[in-house]
């Protein structure tokens, strides 16, 4: 338990849509270099969660978050956070694949040329060795001039994983990244995951509770918009101290 | 039992009625594609795409019309389609909150069905009167009216149909919104938008209500700021009048129109249809 810092502190959270309370005041630590999994039944929150990390939610009108996220030593959640910058910082993968339709390469540098602005000998670099990162340089290289769109959809994951990372964000979220995909594309996402943990700080969503004890050292189970219960995913996973995460994660419910 | 023949029966019934109603429309479409090909194929000549229109009796061809009609039809787009595209983007992406677009969008659907002759008069009197005469530029004024809904309402539409989880991963990111919208959303959408671009193309191809009173018609070439000749108007007047030889020039005119608004179309649907993005 040395080394231990707190990439993310969560106090006292509340989040809604509209009128509807969907997180009710979490507490929660994520931390530095560690992979931090989010389980528990559809609609309890957890992508909702995940959302506030980057301040998606920011998008729709109706929705707001109360509290504090700290980063840095800075509340998230403040007015005045340039949310592009934050963007840049904490990089977020989707459910669904959603490579841009542009070439490999393009989809890489897009998001790069943002906030960089590297030669052309620096960006063929930094495309490949985002694409190395994800795993995917060797299935690649030979068509980066081809559409993101022609890759297959465990590819397609992959390259937007790739994407995210070439940015060199801080912090990783991923929701649910492996729920559209084949077991084999699964595998090599969550092989990914383990390596990018020795340079990132990870949040996953996931509906797969195997999935959970896997990948992650920390496992937070959420219900209904509470948190129930976070602990050290081997903790969580075989001495529970809730009833209902126990219930959960032996299949009695959820 | 009884319901599942009720139930076929009404399946037979409705697929019948539609399949009527199919052919009916096909039928007149086709007797007109028919009457075009046999009254305008004898018309058909190189001297058609080569000389000015003729006075009666004499040799002629529709060439000053082609050109007058291609030269307004590409001005008219050239002017409305930046405004009908910008327009339409501000509808899809950033007109969520707040009044504006909703009632840029009733305003819109509003000048979409508008009778097109009405738009030829309100340039008469927004333009020509003023210039004192008419001329090209009037013509490619009131197309280019014509062509602003149009596009407005296809680049809105086609960019509705861009994913939303594209536009977040575009923000996860860090992109400012004019980024997302300029090199995510507007490069899904080109196919789309630029298939609403050609059919707004082949609208106005076929318009002559908003000419009459703006470009008129001229019997030779002329530059855009005179009166202009156009296919349209010429077809009207040509048809109209108690010459023979009129009369063929007149069916080959419309002949022309006919194909190339029927390309333009089958173009249009060959981008949806396959769009660059597959």
């Amino acid at each position: 338990m040395t080394g231990l810092t707190p990439k993310l502190a969560v106090k006292k959270l509340d989040f809604y849509y509209g009128h509807f309370h969907a997180l009710k005041n979490i507490n929660l630590d994520i931390y530095e270099g560690k992979v931090t999994a989010f389980i528990g039944p559809s609609g309890c929150g957890k992508s909702t969660l995940l959302r506030t990390f980057n301040r998606m939610y920011g998008l729709y009108p109706k929705q707001r978050a109360e509290g504090e996220i700290n980063m840095n030593g800075r509340n998230l959640l403040d007015s005045d956070v340039d949310l592009n910058m934050l963007r840049a910082k904490v990089g977020m993968v989707f459910q669904k694949p959603t490579p841009f339709p542009m070439s490999i390469y393009d989809n890489i540098a897009f998001g790069v040329k943002l906030y960089e602005n590297l030669s052309k000998p620096d960006m063929d670099d930094r495309v490949e060795w985002a694409l190395q990162k994800a795993a995917l340089w060797n299935e690649a290289k030979d068509k980066l001039k081809q559409s993101g769109l022609g890759l297959s959809g465990g590819q397609q994951q992959r390259l937007c994983i790739a994407r995210a990372v070439a940015v060199k964000p801080e912090v990783l979220l991923l929701d649910e990244p492996t729920s559209a995909l084949d077991p084999i594309s699964t595998a090599h996402i969550e092989e990914l995951v383990h390596e990018l943990k020795q340079d990132y700080t990870i949040a996953i969503v996931t509906h797969n509770m195997q999935q959970a004890a896997r990948v992650s050292d920390y496992t937070a189970y959420m219900y209904l918009g509470e948190l129930i219960e976070v602990g050290q995913t081997d903790g969580i996973f075989t001495t529970p101290q809730k009833k209902a995460t126990e219930d959960y994660i032996t299949g009695k419910f959820g | 039992m009884n319901l599942y023949f009720r139930r076929r029966l009404v399946n037979t019934l409705s697929l019948t009625l539609s399949l009527a109603a199919m052919a009916f429309g096909l039928f007149w479409l086709l007797w007109i594609l028919y009457t075009l090909l046999k009254n305008g194929l004898g018309g058909l000549s190189l001297s058609l795409f080569t000389q000015s229109t003729p006075a009666p009796g004499s040799p002629g061809g529709l060439a000053n019309a082609i050109l007058g009609s291609l030269t307004m039809a590409g001005a008219g787009t050239l002017i409305g389609t930046p405004i009908g595209i910008l327009a339409g983007t501000y509808l899809a992406e950033f007109g969520e909150r707040g009044w504006l677009a909703p009632a840029t969008r009733f305003i819109n659907d509003i000048l979409l069905s508008a009778p097109s002759i009405v738009i030829g008069l309100f340039i008469y009197e927004a333009y020509v009167r003023h210039v004192g005469h008419f001329s090209g530029w009037a013509g490619a004024l009131a197309l280019s009216l014509l062509v602003i809904p149009v596009v407005v309402r296809t680049t809105e539409n086609m960019l509705k149909l861009v994913p939303n989880t594209m536009r977040e991963a575009a923000y996860a990111l860090g992109a400012p919104q004019w980024k997302m919208v300029l090199s995510i959303s507007l490069r899904a959408a080109k196919a789309g938008v630029l298939t609403g671009v050609l059919l707004a193309v082949a609208r106005i191809l076929g318009e002559t209500a908003p000419l009459l009173f703006t470009a008129l018609n001229n019997q030779f070439y002329s530059n855009m700021n005179q009166p202009m000749a156009n296919l349209p108007v010429v077809i009207f007047q040509y048809a109209m009048s108690p010459y023979e030889d009129w009369h063929a020039l007149a069916w080959a005119g419309s002949l022309l129109i006919g194909v190339f608004v029927l390309g333009l179309n089958i173009v249009a649907r060959a981008l949806v249809r396959n769009p660059s993005q597959h």
